[in-house]
C-alpha cells in the first residue's frame, strides 16, 4: 500500500470495497478512528457484512463490475468539476498528447485501437489475440519529451481521452451494469469525490476483492487513477490502502517468490529479450525516474547471489540466471496445467495448500498426483501433502513419492516479516521447536549445502553459478543467523570502498546505509536495494537490526517511525511529495506531511534548502521544488507523473467487461470479455466454462473470506480455539434465491459449476440480496473458502468440502491471477 | 488521571489490575493480581509478529523453557495498539497442538500410509530428488525466436511454490536457491 494504516485517521472519507472489518480487524480501527472524527465510510460489496454495518452507506454492486463503478465515478468528478485540478494537472500526465493513431474504447466498440490475432499455432493457442501497442504512446517533440496541453483541452490529451473513454459510465449505466440503483450511486458519487481537494483526502481499501478478476489489474489501475484524479495520493488521509491476506505477502513479494521478476522488482531475464547483461539493463533501465538506478541494484543483487565469482568480465554471473522461455509461462496456474501435462517431475510446496486454496483445486490436486516427488513443508499435514488421500482416490494409483518435513512457525525463529504497509518487522525466537521441526530456513540451507556437496568438483558450465553461491550465515550449521541472511539482502560493500578524497566510506563487508550508495561496479553486493537501510552497523561494528527497534508512535511521530523500518529508506507514505503545491508548501495546514523549508541546511554547507516534515521525503531531500523536475512527485515513474494513460496488455484505460461465466452481456459494449484474456485449455474437460446465458448455472457466485478462518485453513482448521468456532461449511444465500429454489435455513444443498460440485449447508440470509441487471434479477450467493477434508476430528464442522473445485483456471491478462470473485454456478436442494 | 489505552495496557501488564477497573463494590485486584503473576512468572518474553493476516500484529511470547505459555498483543505496537482478532489470539495454538506433526513423515510411491523417518535420511533423500531430476531435464542452450542459440540454464521440471508464511530472511534463501539452480516455476500466494 502506499499509505500506512495508522494514516487512515486523517480520511475525510474511506471507501471499503473489500470486507475490511472482518479480515483485517485490527487495522479497522484505524477507519473506526478516523470516523470518530467525522469522517464518512462507504462499504462497496455485494454483501452486507460488518464492515457494512458501521458503515455510513452501504452500496451492493455485483460481482465482476468494479470497473463500471469505478469509471462512473470518475466520469461524475469529471462531468461535476470534483477532480483536484492543479493536482491532475501538474502531478499526473493528464496534460499529455497521445498518437493521434489512438482511439478509445469508446470509438472502437469495446476494443482500443491495435487489437490483432495472434495465430494458431503452438500446443497451447490459449490467447488468440493481442495488442499491438504502437500507437498507445505519448506524442513528443524534437527532444524526446512529452507535449502537453496544461489546459487539459486538447482532444488527444489524456484528460479528453480520459474523459471520452468514460462518457459511456453515466449513473444510468451504472446501475444497468452493476445493480446500484441510481440515486444510491449519485450519492456514493458526490460523497466521494466531494471530498477532494487541498483540504479533503479519502482512501480506498481493498483486497482479493479487486484482483481475482480476469480484469483484475485494470481493477487497481482505476482506483488509482481515479485517487489521482482526487488527488489522493502521498497525501494524509489519501492512498491507496492495500489489504493484504497473509503475514508476509508483501515480503515475499519484495523478495520475489514470482516467476516472473527478481528481488527488488526486477524483471526475471528472458530468452528473447535479454541474451546478456548489456542488453538486459539498456531494455530494463528507463531513461528517467529513479529506475534509472536500476543497474545499480541488479548488479548488487547478482553479487548477493554468486559472490567473489560474479565477476566483470563475467557479466556478474549473469548467464548464470535461468532465462525465461516466454513472458506467458510459469505463473500458479501454468504451473498446474504443465503439471497435469507431465511436465513437471518434481514439486515443492512451502507453506502453500494449493489442494485447497488456488483455483481449480480440482485440477490442482489430479496434478499432484501425477508428479514423481514431492516435499511438503508446513506446520500440519496439509491437504496437498496428503494428496494421495484425497477422498474418492485409491492411494494405490497414486505414484507420488511424498517428503513431509514439519515446519516452525513465527514464534519458535528469528526472522522478519513485511506487513500490508511495507513496515519490517522481526521476531524473536521463544522457544525451540520441537522434535524434528525446522525452520524453513534450515531446510533450504541444509538443502543448498547438501546439493553443493553433489555438485562439488563439476567442471560444467551449468553448474558453475549454483557452486558460487554461499550458504554460510554464521558459526552453527544447525541454525543460520537470520540477521546476517537480512544483512545479505540489505547490502553490504564487498571491498572497502573510498569517498573522492580518500576517506574510507565502507569497511570490506561493511553493510550499506541507503541503496543510494549502491554500485555497478561490483564493489556493493545486496539481495533487495529497497530493503537497504533495515540493519546497519554502529561505530561498535556491531549489526543495529531496525526491523527489531520498538519505540512507539507518540504526538511528534504519529507515523512511528523508530517501530520496525519500513522500505523504501523508512517512509512511510510514498509519493508524499505530492503532499504540497508546486511551490513546496502543503496544499493545506490540514492536510501537511512534507514541505520545502527553504532556510534548513542543505546538502552541502554552501547551500540551504531542504523537504522536511511529518516523514521521510520519498523525494530527493535537496531538490528545491523550483529546479528541474522539482515538482514532480511520481518518481519511480519514468515520466515523473502519476498515469491515467498507462498501457498494460489489455489497454491503457481499465474497460469494462464482464466476467469470463457472466449472467448476462456487456451492456457497455459488444465486447463479452476480456479480448486478451487468458484461458487454458485442459485435457479431460478440467477447465470446462459455463456459456452466456446457461440454464444449467443460473447464479453468480463469489467466495470469500471468514475472521475465524485463515486462507486454506492450514492455520484455523486444526486449532480447537478457531475451527469450533464455525460449526460447518456453508453458504449464503438470499430470501429471494432460497424461496426460488425451495430451501430452509440449514439445509443441505449441492453447489455446482462445470469444474466441480461441493455439499454445504444453506445459510438464509438478509446479508445478500438479488441484484437487478438490466431490468432482470439477478442472484448471488457467496461461499467461504476456508475448508477441506482435513481439520480437528472431535469438532465435524472444522471439515468441509473445498469451494475451490468451482473455480476455473481462467486469468487476467498481464499478471495472471485466476477469476474467482465472480462466476457462474447451480445451487441444489439436497446432496446430488 | 487519564489513561490512554497503551498506559492501560502496559499498567495491566505490570500490575496485573486490568480487571479491576470498572469491577465495582468487589475488588478483584489482589486474586487478579496473583492470577497474573503466577500465570507469567519467570517466564521470558520475546517480541513476535502475529502470523495470520498482513497487519502485522506484534505479539508478545512468554514461554518457560520450551513451552509457550501465553501470547498477546505488544501494547506499544504504533498501528495495532496491543490489539488482536480472534486468529491472533488463538497463535499458541499453532505452537501448543496435539494434532502438530513434529517427526517427519515419508509417503512412498502407491503407498497408503506415512512412515517416520530421520530427518537425515529425508535431507538426503530429498537432495537426491532435486540432483537426479536436475541433472536430467536441465536446459542448458536453446534457439530464440530468430534461431539464435542462447544460453538459458533453466529447469522447469522442478517446481516451487510458497510462501507468503515464511521470514523475508527464508523467502530470500528460496529465491537464491531457486534461481541459482535454474529454477522458473518460482511462485507464491501472490499470484493468488
Amino acid at each position: 500500500m502506499t499509505t500506512n494504516l495508522i494514516d487512515i485517521q486523517n480520511s475525510d472519507v474511506i471507501m471499503c470495497t473489500n470486507n475490511m472489518a472482518e479480515n483485517h480487524p485490527v487495522g479497522f480501527q484505524w477507519v473506526m478512528k478516523a470516523k470518530e472524527r467525522g469522517a464518512k465510510v462507504i462499504h462497496v460489496d455485494p454483501r452486507f457484512t460488518r464492515t457494512s454495518a458501521v458503515a455510513d452507506i452501504h452500496v451492493p454492486l455485483r460481482s465482476g463490475t468494479n470497473i463500471a463503478f469505478f469509471g462512473g465515478l470518475m466520469s461524475y468528478a469529471i462531468q461535476n468539476n470534483l477532480y483536484f485540478k492543479d493536482y491532475v494537472v501538474h502531478y499526473t500526465n493528464a496534460s499529455f498528447l497521445i498518437d493521434p493513431g489512438f482511439k478509445t474504447a469508446t470509438d472502437g466498440g469495446g476494443l482500443f485501437t491495435g487489437l490483432e490475432q495472434t495465430g494458431k499455432g503452438g500446443a497451447d493457442p490459449h490467447i488468440a489475440q493481442t495488442y499491438n501497442k504502437s500507437s498507445w504512446k505519448y506524442q513528443v517533440d524534437g527532444d524526446g519529451n512529452p507535449k502537453r496541453d496544461n489546459t487539459l483541452r486538447d482532444p488527444s490529451c489524456v484528460f479528453q481521452l480520459l474523459k471520452r473513454h468514460y462518457s459511456r459510465y453515466t449513473p444510468e449505466m451504472v446501475e444497468r451494469v452493476c445493480g446500484i440503483p441510481k440515486a444510491k450511486f449519485v450519492e456514493v458519487a458526490k460523497l466521494y469525490c466531494g471530498n477532494s481537494g487541498p483540504d479533503k483526502t479519502g482512501t480506498i481499501t481493498y483486497a482479493l476483492n479487486l484482483t481475482q478478476h480476469t480484469n483484475g489489474v485494470q481493477n487497481i489501475r482505476a482506483l488509482c487513477m481515479l485517487q489521482i484524479l482526487l488527488g489522493n495520493i502521498g497525501r494524509p488521509g489519501g492512498g491507496v490502502t492495500a489489504l493484504r491476506g497473509h503475514a508476509n505477502v508483501q515480503g515475499a513479494t519484495d523478495l520475489e517468490l514470482l516467476y516472473h521478476e527478481l528481488p527488488g522488482y526486477m524483471a526475471m531475464p528472458l530468452r528473447d529479450v535479454h541474451p546478456d547483461l548489456k542488453t538486459y539493463l539498456e531494455k530494463e533501465t528507463p531513461k528517467g525516474g529513479f529506475w534509472v538506478n536500476k543497474p545499480k541494484f541488479f548488479v548488487s543483487l547478482l553479487k548477493a547471489f554468486y559472490g567473489d565469482k560474479a565477476t566483470k568480465d563475467n557479466e556478474f554471473g549473469y548467464q548464470w540466471l535461468p532465462k525465461r522461455a516466454s513472458a506467458d509461462a510459469y505463473s500458479h496456474q501454468h504451473m498446474f496445467v504443465d503439471m497435469y501435462k507431465g511436465r513437471i517431475k518434481g514439486f515443492l510446496a512451502d507453506g502453500q495448500n494449493p489442494a485447497v486454496g488456488g483455483p481449480n483445486a480440482k485440477l490442482a490436486r489430479a496434478a499432484m498426483q501425477r508428479l514423481d516427488w514431492m516435499v511438503v513443508k508446513d506446520i500440519f499435514i496439509t491437504e496437498t501433502a496428503d494428496v494421495w488421500k484425497t477422498p474418492g482416490t485409491d492411494p494405490k494409483d497414486v505414484k507420488t513419492e511424498v517428503f513431509f518435513l514439519p515446519a516452525a512457525p513465527a514464534a519458535e525463529k528469528d526472522g522478519s516479516l513485511t506487513n500490508t504497509m511495507r513496515l519490517i518487522q522481526w521476531h524473536e525466537k521463544a522457544v525451540n521447536p520441537p522434535g524434528d521441526v525446522t525452520s524453513d530456513a534450515e531446510f533450504f540451507v541444509s538443502l543448498a549445502k547438501r546439493l553443493q556437496k553433489l555438485y562439488a568438483g563439476s567442471k560444467k558450465e551449468r553448474d558453475k553459478g549454483f557452486l558460487a553461491t554461499s550458504w554460510t550465515y554464521g558459526d552453527n550449521p544447525k541454525e543460520p543467523s537470520m540477521e546476517l541472511v537480512l544483512k545479505e539482502v540489505n547490502g553490504f560493500a564487498t571491498e572497502e570502498i573510498k569517498d573522492k578524497d580518500g576517506k574510507v566510506v565502507y569497511k570490506k563487508d561493511q553493510a550499506l546505509n541507503t541503496f543510494v550508495h549502491m554500485t555497478d561496479d561490483g564493489k556493493t553486493a545486496g539481495g533487495c536495494w529497497i530493503y537497504t537501510g533495515v540493519i546497519v552497523e554502529g561505530p561498535d561494528g556491531k549489526l543495529i537490526n531496525k526491523a527489531n527497534s520498538r519505540k512507539p508512535a507518540d504526538d511528534k511521530d504519529y507515523l512511528g517511525h523508530g517501530w520496525g523500518f519500513s522500505w523504501p529508506a523508512n517512509r512511510r507514505i510514498i509519493y508524499n511529495r505530492a503532499s504540497a503545491d508546486l511551490a513546496g508548501k502543503p496544499w493545506s495546514e490540514k492536510k501537511k506531511l512534507i514541505w520545502w523549508d527553504p532556510a534548513a541546511d542543505g546538502a552541502t554547507p554552501d547551500k540551504k534548502g531542504k523537504w522536511v516534515g511529518l516523514d521521510v521525503p520519498d523525494f530527493n531531500a535537496f531538490l528545491a521544488p523550483d529546479a528541474k523536475n522539482g515538482d514532480k512527485p511520481f518518481i519511480m515513474r519514468a515520466d515523473l507523473v502519476g498515469a491515467f494513460f498507462g498501457p498494460l496488455n489489455d489497454g491503457p484505460f481499465p474497460e469494462h467487461y464482464e466476467p469470463m461465466e457472466s449472467p448476462t452481456r456487456n451492456l457497455l459494449s459488444k465486447q463479452q470479455n476480456n479480448p486478451v484474456v487468458k484461458v487454458w485449455q485442459v485435457p479431460d474437460k478440467k477447465n470446462e466454462l459455463a456459456p452466456l446465458g446457461s440454464k444449467d448455472y443460473p447464479y453468480v457466485i463469489t467466495t470469500y473470506r471468514l475472521t475465524e478462518h485463515h486462507l486454506s485453513g492450514v492455520m484455523s482448521r486444526y486449532l480447537p480455539m478457531l475451527a469450533e468456532l464455525h460449526y460447518s461449511h456453508f453458504a449464503e444465500i438470499s430470501h429471494e434465491l432460497a424461496k426460488e429454489i425451495g430451501l430452509d435455513n440449514g439445509d443441505r444443498i449441492t453447489v455446482m459449476t462445470p469444474r466441480g460440485k461441493i455439499h454445504t449447508k444453506a445459510m438464509v440470509t438478509h446479508r445478500l440480496k438479488p441484484f437487478k441487471i438490466d431490468g432482470k434479477t439477478v442472484h448471488q450467493i457467496g461461499v467461504p473458502w476456508h475448508w477441506g477434508w482435513k481439520g480437528v476430528d472431535a469438532l465435524p464442522g472444522s471439515k468441509g468440502d473445498i469451494t475451490n473445485d468451482l473455480s476455473a483456471t481462467v486469468a487476467d491478462p498481464t499478471v495472471y491471477i485466476q477469476e474467482t470473485k465472480a462466476f457462474m454456478c447451480n445451487v441444489k436442494k439436497g446432496e446430488v | 488521571m487519564s489513561l490512554s489505552r497503551r498506559d492501560f495496557l502496559k499498567y495491566a501488564g505490570s500490575t496485573g489490575a486490568g480487571v479491576a477497573v470498572g469491577a465495582g463494590a468487589v475488588d478483584l485486584r489482589p486474586v487478579a493480581a496473583a492470577a497474573t503473576t503466577l500465570k507469567i512468572k519467570e517466564a521470558k518474553v520475546h517480541p513476535s509478529v502475529c502470523p495470520y493476516c498482513a497487519v502485522g500484529c506484534i505479539q508478545l511470547v512468554y514461554s518457560k523453557g520450551d513451552t509457550i505459555i501465553d501470547i498477546e498483543g505488544h501494547p506499544d505496537t504504533p498501528h495495532t495498539l496491543g490489539r488482536l482478532c480472534p486468529k491472533g489470539a488463538a497463535t499458541i495454538q499453532l505452537s501448543n497442538n496435539p494434532l502438530r506433526p513434529t517427526k517427519a513423515l515419508y509417503r512412498a510411491p502407491g503407498s497408503d500410509t506415512w512412515e517416520e523417518k530421520p530427518l537425515d535420511w529425508m535431507y538426503e533423500q530429498i537432495t537426491k530428488r532435486y540432483y537426479d531430476t536436475r541433472e536430467k531435464y536441465f536446459i542448458e542452450k536453446e534457439k530464440d525466436k530468430d534461431g539464435k542459440e542462447v544460453t538459458v540454464n533453466r529447469l522447469e521440471a522442478i517446481a516451487s511454490l510458497g510462501s507468503a508464511c515464511i521470514d523475508n530472511e527464508e523467502c530470500y534463501l528460496l529465491s537464491k536457491l531457486n534461481r541459482t539452480l535454474g529454477i522458473v516455476y518460482h511462485e507464491h500466494q501472490a499470484r493468488v
